[in-house]
């Protein structure tokens, strides 16, 4: 089912498939990813939500479909045009995926340091600034082995957007985290995207705490795009897989489930 | 038809494996030459795999030195030619051991801690940052482990040499008695330029062989069928990144000698 959202699409997802020996991940994803929204893919479990991420990112090639990012099939271009595009992402992983080797400061500057002209001073500076923003000031000398989960969450989302890219994607940003941790990640996330109005993809388990912050959310099933509509739409679906999906992961089901098996 | 099916899948996957380490090795030397030229990784990296590997590279050298003059005396003075040992400590060193013999220390003591860097690079996703960043992972983390182990091993090959041959004086000279003049002098005689030439294409070679063989097992860890992902998959490549760099040194130890003899 193609998705029915309304804007400008950065990123396009059309009739996407991947499949890993004799198991078929995603048959068939049609989705798009609207400029300077907030997009979230939500789905159970082993759905494919981040294969459909890795594919958007050039990570995994596609059996079948095409992957556009404005307007470009990220998988006919050349390898240098793929890198420019890729000059324009930012990617928060599900576990940070920071250089062990390195301190916060570095892991934060690396983008600079490799992509950029920049003096020393400037991208202390750069840096500085978005450690300040991500709350995690004070940590520079730090490595990844010595902060928590949380902070280096914060950690990597600074480095995702030190470069102020056009499109940032979480994957699982809030996995692993408690309640307190995650709305930190939210808040700043918020926070960061009122300032910087960058396009957000983010794959979550969140729900509902997730709807708030989402412009779009596309639920994941059995390998295809159910529907992607915006968080109020969502809730209020008559598809009988989204209802089923909402009542779920919100709770009545649940719980009513619950009280029949107590 | 089961043995005959896996026996063929087997061999599609080796193919696979090798084709990918052919175009690893390729992608690898393009990066090598492609800007921005940074030298403190390559300075980093002959610090990793070649001042930490000086250590075992004295004591192997050493020994194997010590015994090489602890056979070879005993052998040469059956025929009465006691006045070469020097002679054939320095060729055996200088055009074998000395090349193979470092490699395969290397292999060991560097080779299995690139691919396991390597390889927890990739589980945890670094790599994959890494490309979403548009910074090239060959460029980043693959070349310069390339060039510094192209500077590293003939050096350190040169070092178990020099250290081998000393070895050999102290047993051959100080412990059984041969002549210290004659030591010098027939290793002098005898060591051409060509047998250092050689030592110095085989270490070259061995180093090459060692970064493809660990980085593009650590790299592929994830493709790697019955490895895949998790501790379990990093240590089982490395395991068999070791085995599969000291096997290819030695087949190649065979090939460049037939060549360069």
């Amino acid at each position: 089912m193609k998705a029915k959202i309304t804007g400008n699409p950065i990123v396009q997802l059309v009739d996407v498939h991947k499949s890993y020996g004799p198991h078929h991940i995603l048959k068939g994803v049609n989705l798009d990813i609207m400029e300077g929204k907030t997009t979230v893919i939500v789905g159970g479990s082993g759905q494919g939500k981040s294969q459909v991420l890795k594919h958007v990112l050039g990570l995994t090639q596609p059996d079948r479909g095409k992957v556009l990012v404005n307007g470009q099939d990220i998988n006919r271009i050349k390898k240098k045009d793929l890198k420019k595009i890729r000059t324009e992402f930012g990617v928060l992983f599900q576990n940070s995926a920071l250089f062990d080797s390195m301190n916060v400061f570095d892991n934060v500057a690396l983008p600079l340091r490799e992509r950029t002209s920049h003096s020393e001073k400037e991208i202390r500076e750069l840096v500085e600034e978005k450690l300040a923003m991500m709350d995690v000031s004070g940590s520079n000398d730090k490595f990844p082995a010595q902060i928590s989960g949380g902070m280096k969450k914060r950690v990597g989302l600074a480095r995702a957007l030190v470069l102020n890219p056009k499109i940032v994607f979480f994957d699982e940003p809030t996995t692993g985290l408690d309640v307190k941790k995650s709305n930190e990640i939210y808040r700043v996330f918020y926070k960061t995207q009122t300032q910087l109005g960058y396009t957000a993809v983010i794959v979550s388990h969140d729900v509902p705490k997730i709807f708030k912050l989402a412009d779009y959310v596309a639920l994941l099933n059995n390998g295809i795009v159910q529907d992607c509509l915006t968080p109020e739409e969502f809730q209020l679906s008559n598809d009988p897989i989204i209802k089923q999906y909402v009542e779920t992961a919100m709770g009545p089901l649940y719980s009513s489930e619950m009280e029949d098996e107590l | 038809m089961n043995a005959i099916e896996n026996f063929g899948a087997r061999t599609l996957d080796y193919v696979n494996e090798a084709g990918r380490m052919g175009l690893f090795l390729i992608n690898t030397i393009i990066n090598v030459f492609k800007p921005p030229y940074k030298i403190y990784p390559i300075i980093k990296q002959i610090h990793v795999i070649g001042s930490l590997s000086i250590f075992v590279i004295i004591f192997t050298g050493a020994f194997t030195g010590m015994v090489m003059s602890l056979q070879m005396y005993h052998t040469l003075s059956k025929y009465g030619s006691v006045s070469v040992l020097g002679s054939a400590v320095a060729l055996s060193l200088i055009k074998e051991l000395g090349p193979v013999l470092a490699a395969l220390m290397v292999t060991g003591r560097a080779g299995s801690a690139m691919c396991a860097e390597i390889g927890v690079m990739r589980i945890s996703e670094q790599i994959d940052a890494l490309d979403c960043m548009a910074i090239d992972p060959h460029k980043y983390i693959v070349a310069p482990k390339f060039i510094a182990a192209l500077i590293s091993m003939p050096l350190l090959t040169a070092l178990f040499d020099v250290v081998g041959i000393f070895g050999g004086y102290m047993v051959g000279v100080g412990l059984l008695g041969a002549n210290e003049g004659s030591y010098f002098a027939s290793m002098q005689a005898d060591v051409e330029f060509s047998d250092i030439y050689m030592g110095v294409v085989k270490s070259l070679c061995f180093g090459l062989i060692i970064v493809t063989i660990c980085s593009s097992k650590g790299y592929y860890v994830h493709l790697t069928k019955g490895g895949g992902f998790g501790a379990e998959g990093v240590s089982s490549v490395t395991t068999s990144a070791v085995v599969l760099s000291s096997v290819c040194i030695l087949v190649f130890d065979y090939f460049i000698t037939s060549v360069l003899l």
